[in-house]
């Protein structure tokens, strides 16, 4: 691995350590009781969702920054695989571990 | 909060850790992946480490990979974070009353430590917050103990994970992992159909959008996904908690 360590990267790993920490304590690092606007209640139902799946999607279904033409990409298999495995039994685990039986034979073994 | 002999001292720490175990392997199993995962898109060993020690949020990390690896400006990056965490923010409300009898440090540091499992089955186990000074104990130690367990499995098995991931050839794909584990926790949020919607539009608005630059298709994504979940929810009068399983 060529991987080199800068400064910028390790600030950004920080200000997520600070993001982790305003997250889990948002309603108690005040002293005073409060609450959020309406409105921010209503993103709360869809913005944690979003934000993964707009993250995710690209790196399913998309190389280089193009789309993908081709059904012969074992990432495609994987993810059905594992969404399907999610909704079978549940598991972050098990969902990883059946989605990777598939893409890896597919990958490795297929070249896909 | 583990290091005091105070708190590893009450029946309820042991308890708490007990409760965890069975879970702890799991979470190992993530935390090693998640290690992997790091490694392989081309973190430094040090960042890696870095980012398992401080930041203790694996979605989040998983989240921020793929942001890193194509430069996405820190600010698209951390709201990103923010975002896929917000499901803390709504345990931080719950938690409250748990937690406003100690000092401000006491209880930011048992809330930054307390991630998805601790929170469920500390709100479990205690349904309603003390009342008297010896419940007050007994629920911080038996939060503590089940966070301790928590921590250890995560950060052992991450640890390990950067190690060994230098063993493992690139081209095997490996980090693809962590985006299946991504899968999991989407499928897991999309408890209502108007979730599920939002996915999909995030999803697809990601990838249409993904020539903007400084990885912005990533915020739009949230932007379109919430602003046409609240117009469909206006439009056909759907109650966006009535399906909600929480």
């Amino acid at each position: 691995m060529s991987a080199t360590t800068d400064w910028w990267t390790l600030g950004v790993i920080v200000g997520l350590a600070l993001v982790t920490v305003l997250t889990r304590c948002f309603f108690f690092i005040l002293d005073r009781p409060w609450g959020l606007p309406d409105w921010a209640h209503r993103a709360l139902h869809y913005a944690p969702a979003a934000a993964l799946a707009g993250v995710i999607a690209p790196e399913i279904v998309m190389t280089q920054g193009h789309l993908i033409t081709t059904l012969h990409d074992a990432r495609l298999y994987a993810a059905v695989v594992g969404a399907a495995y999610f909704y079978w039994r549940r598991g972050v685990l098990g969902t990883m571990l059946a989605g990777m039986a598939v893409y890896l034979p597919l990958h490795l073994g297929l070249g896909w | 909060m583990f290091l005091s002999q105070s708190i590893r001292g009450r029946p309820e720490f042991r308890i708490g850790m007990r409760d965890m175990s069975p879970v702890a392997l799991g979470i190992g199993a993530w935390g090693l992946m998640t290690g992997v995962a790091m490694v392989k898109s081309n973190m430094s060993v040090l960042e890696a480490v870095a980012m398992t020690l401080l930041v203790y949020a694996g979605s989040s990390q998983l989240a921020a990979i793929p942001l890193l690896f194509a430069g996405a400006p820190a600010w698209v990056i951390l709201a990103t974070g923010f975002c896929v965490n917000l499901r803390f923010v709504v345990f931080s409300l719950h938690l409250r009353p748990y937690l406003m009898h100690m000092p401000r440090w006491r209880r930011m540091l048992h809330g930054y430590l307390t991630a998805d499992m601790s929170y469920a089955l500390f709100t479990k186990k205690y349904p309603k917050p003390p009342l008297t000074i010896a419940e007050q104990e007994a629920q911080e130690a038996y939060l503590t103990g089940n966070y301790f367990v928590t921590w250890c499995a995560w950060m052992g098995m991450s640890l390990l994970g950067v190690a060994l991931a230098n063993f493992i050839p690139q081209k095997w794909g490996l980090g693809f992992a962590g985006v299946l584990s991504l899968v999991a926790i989407v499928c897991s949020m999309a408890t209502t159909r108007l979730r599920v919607l939002a996915g999909l539009i995030a999803g697809a608005t990601a990838v249409a959008a993904y020539a903007l630059p400084l990885k912005l298709n990533i915020v739009v994504a949230i932007g379109v996904a919430v602003l046409l979940c609240f117009w469909l929810e206006k439009q056909f009068g759907l109650d966006p908690t009535a399906e909600d399983d929480k």
